[in-house]
């Protein structure tokens, strides 16, 4: 099936010589949530920006469902919405009036029904008549997406949608989103909150320095690139890590009470059982053991660090 | 042609001038009657006639240009410069309109404010002075190509200004000095060379004197030439407001 959005070679260096993305190649696959990671700076906002009209690429295409988002942008931006990180929003409308505002804009005829529909799953019924200014920033927030959502767009750009938001209000958010994508609608989600691309995203792209340096499905990215730790818990401790065991990626903690073996967890043979051999031949006798995943944010960490180390 | 988002625009804008009711449409009608009172009635009681016109009706052309003018400007600039400085802008960049729909959303608002205004002082002068329009469909014609274009204008000045004090600037630097300047309180043949050749040099004497000229038939200038220079400055506007959405121009990097 062809891809919803498909980035072709987009590059963008602004008037005053910086490049903010260097050739970006990327397919959105229809109906998934993507998360695209990086760092403050990194061009995930200037890359989102050149999709939904807002910024002129300096170079490459990118097409909508099949349509040129310049050629054609009329159609290209019907299929569009785009929750910005700023919560801009005109402080002395009302809630109603400036979602109703925003279908307009895109065309569509006036549909209370359907307005009502969005402000009551997005909990912003009873907000309805209030002004913009009188609202929270959690409240502004919802109606930033009930404004994207008001056109109903089968793409949603959602531009680090939980940033200054507490945590309960957080977890609503991805279920609405969990919600919108079972609908149908592609989202795309720009964050540097880890935990967020962790709990919600299908594939992950990391962004660094305007260059895509990976795209991947979420899962066999955790599977691929997590590095696994097995923690050895000893009976004894030891003063210092016996030569034998000087092989092996290992550890010894402060107190000499844990070894901590570091071990690909993508390797067909994780030595786990030959250390255990070696451990039981030295006559070190364990307690407990425990493994642990390394996290979606270690993986980014040395994602982004790499190309630092690598100058 | 995205007929729904020109209305989206258009109400947000005529919202905006209902919420601000005192400022956007009284205030200016009111200070324009004070002209009427001091200038019309008060001192002009007192002054001769100026090609047989009194000079409080003599004055109404140049008086309601200069709020046409004006307010043209100001709520056009206002109206594209705050979304750009607040950054509500964005909503209007991602839809599907197209550079005329915008330009038609907001040009239209601001030109229907100020011919609002504009009918506002035309019967509030009728309490203060008495006048007549001898050609009134000229008179409506100048009217609206004068809102339209100076709304056009205001649009440019919107976009192209990066603080509140730019977007001051022209308004207050230029155009008020040159519509006191272009005789609206006076015929330019009462001035002594050279500052009458000078006169003729200031665009805004042409627009004043069409307007005189659709209001009792007499002029400084040809009412051609005033009609033609309308025109021109109505077509600068529009190649510059064009070249601003080809080029981006602080709107879009």
């Amino acid at each position: 099936m062809q891809p919803i959005i498909q980035i072709q070679g987009v590059g963008k260096t602004y008037a005053s010589g910086f490049t903010a993305l260097k050739s970006v190649h990327l397919d959105i696959q229809r109906g998934e949530i993507f998360a695209l990671l990086g760092p403050n700076g990194a061009g995930k906002t200037t890359l989102i920006s050149i999709i939904c009209g807002l910024v002129n690429a300096s170079s490459g295409r990118v097409l909508a469902d099949g349509v040129d988002i310049v050629d054609d942008y009329r159609q290209a931006r019907r299929l569009i919405g785009l929750v910005p990180q700023e919560l801009t929003t005109d402080a002395f409308e009302s809630v109603w009036d400036t979602v109703s505002f925003s279908r307009g804009l895109f065309g569509k005829p006036a549909d209370p029904a359907y307005i009502e529909k969005i402000l009551r799953q997005l909990s912003l019924w009873d907000k309805r008549h209030s002004k913009m200014l009188a609202l929270s920033g959690g409240m502004k927030r919802r109606v930033m997406i009930a404004k994207a959502l008001s056109h109903e767009p089968r793409i949603l750009f959602l531009d680090e949608p939980t940033a200054g938001v507490d945590v309960e209000l957080r977890r609503d958010m991805w279920e609405m989103v969990r919600g919108l994508r079972d609908n149908g609608v592609t989202v795309i989600l720009t964050t540097h909150y880890i935990e967020e691309a962790e709990e919600m995203a299908d594939r992950i792209g990391v962004i660094s320095r305007g260059e895509l340096i990976l795209v991947e499905e979420k899962d066999t990215l955790m599977q691929q690139l997590g590095q696994k730790q097995l923690h050895l818990i000893l009976q004894t401790p030891l003063a210092t890590l016996p030569e034998a065991l000087g092989q092996y990626n290992l550890s010894l903690s402060e107190d000499g009470g844990r070894l901590t073996y570091t071990f690909d967890a993508h390797q067909e043979t994780s030595g786990i059982a030959e250390l255990l051999r070696v451990l039981s031949t030295e006559g070190i006798d364990l307690k407990d053991l425990q493994s642990q995943q390394s996290s979606l944010e270690e993986i980014f960490v040395s994602l982004v660090h790499q190309p630092e180390q690598n100058q | 042609m995205n007929l729904n988002g020109i209305r989206a625009i258009y109400l947000f804008e005529m919202n905006r001038t209902r919420r601000t009711l005192m400022q956007s449409v009284i205030s200016p009608v009111l200070s324009t009657s004070l002209y009427f009172i001091v200038f019309g009635t008060a001192i002009g009681s007192r002054m001769g006639e100026i090609d047989g016109i009194s000079y409080g009706a003599f004055i109404i052309p140049g008086l309601l240009m200069l709020s046409l003018l004006s307010e043209s400007i100001s709520n056009a600039s206002f109206g594209i410069f705050f979304p750009k400085f607040s950054g509500t802008i964005y909503e209007v960049l991602s839809a599907p309109v197209s550079p005329f729909e915008i330009v038609a959303g907001y040009v239209g608002a601001a030109a229907t404010k100020s011919l609002i205004i504009g009918a506002l002082i035309l019967l509030t002068a009728r309490v203060f002075v008495d006048y007549s329009i001898a050609h009134p469909v000229w008179m409506l014609a100048f009217l609206l190509l004068t809102a339209l274009t100076f709304s056009l204008f205001g649009f440019i000045i919107g976009v192209w200004a990066n603080d509140f004090q730019q977007l001051q600037v022209i308004p207050l630097m230029v155009i008020t000095p040159l519509t006191f300047l272009g005789g609206a309180f006076y015929s330019i043949n009462m001035l002594p060379e050279p500052w009458h050749t000078l006169t003729l040099f200031n665009p805004v004497v042409y627009l004043i004197n069409g307007f005189r000229w659709a209001f009792y038939g007499v002029a400084d200038v040809h009412m051609g030439l005033s009609l033609g220079m309308t025109l021109l400055f109505l077509l600068i506007c529009l190649t510059a407001v064009w070249w601003i959405f080809r080029t981006g121009y602080r709107i879009k990097p």
